[in-house]
């Protein structure tokens, strides 16, 4: 089976592969994992990882730049696919950095955290969201399986996806309101958070993945 | 919620770990991979690396620790140390690193921060700042550099905004009068800049226990400590000093 993981010129995409290596030696079923810039690469492999760290805007146009957006719809349709934090932003159909236009996957919109926001304490909460935060599992999903309800995963994001649809909606943080990190349909499975970054629980999600048959 | 961070930092140089650290049972206490490593496990919620390797012909040292270590290390890894231009910073991503820090490079070249969080997104953007008292009441502080030694003249509070003004992601402030004397982080000053900004703020420089990670928290409302040789030399664990952190209402990641 190959994995490829999209390199669009966009994230720190050695620790997504190293870290996607890392899980692939708990799964039964002998994995190839590939870093690739080929849209043929991306069109034969059974699964599709979709990285992605910086500015909307830039992550769209270096996409559009790199001639894999069709490589990445076919993914869409066709194949388990995983976004990560710019990676799962873009799938939307709109976001307010940079007013940019998503690939529409998901209705709705990714917006910005509002500075001057504060917690129960009084104290004020920095933007970007950055640290560690709790994940809560709002529905049942296979990709969850062996993951702890509340688990710590590794966020950094000014902006947050805001689904129009709560269907779509897989598990919420709170900063310092519910806000949706997880979503998910058919096929496609997308976190905010840095799965890559976030130690055993972001191994055993990418295993999960690896072993998925949606 | 948001947990607040404890980040270890070991200082490395021509790819060993400087002074070592006292883990026992560790098999080679020099080796940053297996430092870094013994910390990922112990629960570090980030790892830094300052690189003091002063000569220029081993600068690519650093890059082979990195490699290895983002291979086995699945936590946030922050390298600093001789970081003066964008190619630096993306050697460092390239290489795994998630964030490069710039300290010196910054009050050289302030557009230098401009110009690498516009290329690489401000989260992969530290900018760390040396700062001292120049008042009696430890309510004026400005900028140093060269270890402290070197007085800027520019104001430690103005420093930052413009610094987040220019696109750092995050702040790493270390008390400079306090570095190395385990009294503690200068409060007031990391108070006083975590207010100032929107963005992160790593308190480091002075931790000698963990009260002094906890007031870092509460008072000098950090968002995230950093400490070397307290873990280093085994005084205290990570785990102890995120159970003390708890106690006293702090919420962290266990």
């Amino acid at each position: 089976m190959k994995t490829a993981i999209v390199d669009y010129g966009m994230g720190n995409l050695h620790s997504v592969l190293k870290s996607v290596q890392e899980a692939a030696q708990g799964v039964m079923q002998s994995e190839q994992i590939v870093l690739t810039d080929d849209a043929d690469m991306i069109f034969s492999a059974e699964r599709v990882i979709f990285p992605g760290q910086g500015a909307m805007p830039d992550c769209m146009a270096a996409l559009n730049r790199s001639g894999l957006g069709d490589a990445v719809k076919d993914a869409l349709q066709n194949k388990p696919f995983f976004g990560i934090c710019v990676g799962a932003q873009l799938l939307f159909d709109h976001s307010e950095e940079g007013d940019t236009q998503g690939l529409g996957w998901f209705s709705g919109s990714v917006k910005r955290f509002p500075n001057n926001q504060f917690d129960e304490l009084g104290n004020r909460l920095k933007v970007p969201h950055m640290g560690w935060n709790k994940v809560h599992q709002i529905q049942q999903h296979p990709l969850f399986d062996g993951i702890a309800q509340d688990e710590y995963f590794y966020f950094v994001h000014s902006y947050y996806f805001a689904p129009e649809n709560n269907s779509v909606s897989l598990a919420n943080s709170d900063y310092p309101s519910e806000f949706s990190c997880v979503i998910g349909q058919d096929n496609v499975f997308a976190t905010q958070f840095h799965t890559e970054k976030s130690h055993l629980a972001g191994l055993k999600l990418l295993q999960n993945f690896l072993n998925w048959r949606p | 919620m948001l947990a607040k961070r404890i980040i270890p930092c070991l200082d490395v140089d021509n790819g060993r770990v400087v002074k070592g650290v006292n883990f026992v049972g560790l098999r080679d206490a020099g080796n940053p991979v297996d430092v870094a490593k013994r910390y990922n496990d112990e629960g570090a919620d980030e790892i830094t690396f300052l690189d003091i390797t002063a000569s220029s012909d081993n600068r690519d040292t650093i890059l082979y620790v990195i490699e290895k270590v983002a291979s086995q290390v699945f936590i946030p890894l922050t390298v600093g140390g001789g970081v003066r231009s964008v190619a630096d910073v993306r050697r460092l991503l390239n290489a795994g690193a998630d964030k490069a820090s710039i300290n010196t490079a910054a009050v050289i070249n302030p557009d230098l921060i401009n110009e690498a969080s516009s290329f690489f997104g401000s989260q992969a953007i530290v900018v760390a700042i040396d700062a001292k008292a120049v008042n009696a009441d430890n309510s004026q502080w400005h900028v140093f550099t060269h270890g402290g030694r070197q007085d800027t003249g520019i104001d430690a509070v103005q420093w930052a905004r413009e610094m987040q003004a220019r696109g750092a992601g995050e702040i790493l402030l270390t008390s400079m009068d306090r570095d190395g004397t385990k009294r503690g982080f200068n409060l007031p000053l990391t108070r006083a800049i975590s207010d100032a900004v929107d963005i992160p703020v790593i308190a480091s420089g002075g931790v000698g226990n963990v009260q002094h990670l906890i007031a870092g928290v509460l008072e000098g409302r950090a968002d995230a400590v950093l400490a070397a040789s307290i873990f280093h030399f085994g005084e205290v664990s990570i785990r102890e000093a995120k159970l003390a952190m708890q106690q006293a209402g702090i919420e962290v990641r266990l």
